[in-house]
């Protein structure tokens, strides 16, 4: 473990050399996986911020109530640390750099659209993507500045923003920023996936053209 | 494997049950949703599901053809790879060894590929949908399954990881050799036993 920093109140930043590590594709994750002295593992996914030319692998973990492994990255892991991480996984939920997209986040569901920007940089293709995000307020929003100045379109359902009242991504938000021919990527949690994606499918966008990644509890029970 | 992690106690074990395979945890009343593609919605008079491929009666069933079947349903737990299990769960349906009988695989026949609405695909090996061992559901805890949960009609193969459990499940195509379904062609196992913790290829 090289940096760890704590840019919202809610999240962790962590940033790691991972010694013969296999290049990854913007939007991939990687398996953390914890040993306590007796043998008991826990392990989880998390999306990767980092693009694949950075040196170091980036990962932005958001701590969870009662958290088992995000409440250790969060609360316990310094520098000089060592993780066994597994990755990169995941062939779906990818962008290979060279096709439009329009790409849809909610709260840390940013984080593949982070690395899917940095790639873009790298690449001299920022061109390609279009960004709307949703967050409860701009300071829980990790990589609030980097997204705005990739030109994100940012809104806020917790507070106001600039003349625009809090309220949650519409149509309108999404059909300026909507192009035939792109791939559209959604992350957030169930209930924003669900959401967005539906007002994609409504908008006319053809469902195979949408990838969906979802995470966290599905906000009801049973 | 790797040694240790500093610092990491973990939940309590005295609290582990036995039900739980290595490495998941119990998400308790919740029930996450895992899907790769948009939710389609699909009014129960336009499903059906055929069985095909290596078979010697290709056979399609209509809502109402289901529902006339001999019924069959789970009692027990069901196991996510991305870690979490849900315990005592009850689906009902009708077991995948009564629409097999009527459409009568092949002897070469060695898997399935059971394919979704919204083109999702997962391949299994015969022998784990076979001797009551998977269900097409459409009920859950009484109530019919909510779409987000695959309703109509899902697969249910409970004692492999729950990708294999196809949401919207409208066709089962038996084959001679295995082919690679979504999740499998994007890394994870072709079989997917929790129990042996099969997450990704190479387990």
């Amino acid at each position: 473990m090289r940096e760890v920093a704590r840019p919202t109140p809610r999240t962790v930043r962590l940033r790691m050399e991972v010694p013969d590590r296999v290049d990854h594709l913007a939007g991939q994750h990687y398996v953390v996986r914890l040993t306590a002295e007796d043998g008991y593992r826990a392990q989880r996914s998390y999306s990767l911020a980092s693009s694949p030319g950075d040196p170091l692998v980036e990962l932005l973990v958001e701590r969870l109530d009662d958290g088992e492994v995000s409440g250790y990255l969060a609360d316990v892991v310094e520098p000089g640390d060592t993780l066994e991480v597994r990755g990169p996984i995941g062939g779906w939920f990818v962008w290979e750099g060279d096709e439009p997209a329009l790409l849809v986040g909610g709260g840390t569901g940013v984080v593949p659209f982070v690395s899917m920007l940095r790639t873009a940089r790298e690449l001299g293709r920022t061109d390609l993507l279009r960004v709307a995000v949703s967050t409860r307020t701009l300071a829980e929003l990790p990589y609030a500045d980097e997204l705005r100045d990739a030109g994100a379109l940012v809104v806020t359902t917790r507070e106001a923003s600039g003349i625009r009242p809090a309220g949650r991504l519409t149509a309108a938000d999404l059909v300026p920023l909507w192009e035939p021919g792109q791939t559209a990527f959604v992350c957030g949690s169930t209930p924003f996936a669900e959401a967005a994606s539906q007002l994609l499918v409504g908008m006319g966008v053809p469902a195979p053209d949408i990838r969906v990644e979802r995470f966290g509890p599905s906000g009801t029970s049973g | 494997m790797a040694g240790p992690t500093r610092g990491f106690l973990g939940r309590s074990r005295r609290e582990r049950d036995p039900r739980l395979p290595p490495g998941q945890y119990d998400v308790g009343k919740d029930w996450p949703v895992l899907t790769a593609e948009p939710t389609p919605r699909i009014a129960p008079e336009t499903w059906s599901i055929s069985v095909d491929g290596r078979v010697e009666n290709p056979t399609s069933w209509t809502w109402d053809d289901v529902h006339r079947l001999p019924p069959s349903d789970y009692r027990g737990d069901i196991h996510c790879v991305t870690t979490w299990s849900k315990f005592d769960t009850h689906f009902a349906g009708v077991s995948v060894d009564t629409l097999l009988e009527a459409a009568r695989p092949t002897a070469d026949a060695h898997f399935v590929m059971a394919t979704s609405k919204t083109g999702y695909t997962t391949n299994l090996p015969l022998e784990d949908v076979i001797g009551g061992k998977a269900w097409i559901v459409w009920e859950f805890d009484g109530a019919p399954l909510p779409v987000e949960h695959g309703g109509p009609v899902r697969l249910l193969v409970p004692h492999l990881y729950f990708w294999k459990s196809a949401k919207w499940v409208t066709r089962l195509t038996l084959l001679q050799r295995d082919q690679q379904g979504f999740w499998e062609q994007n890394g994870y196992h072709d079989r997917g036993d929790p129990w042996r913790e099969q997450r990704y290829q190479g387990d």
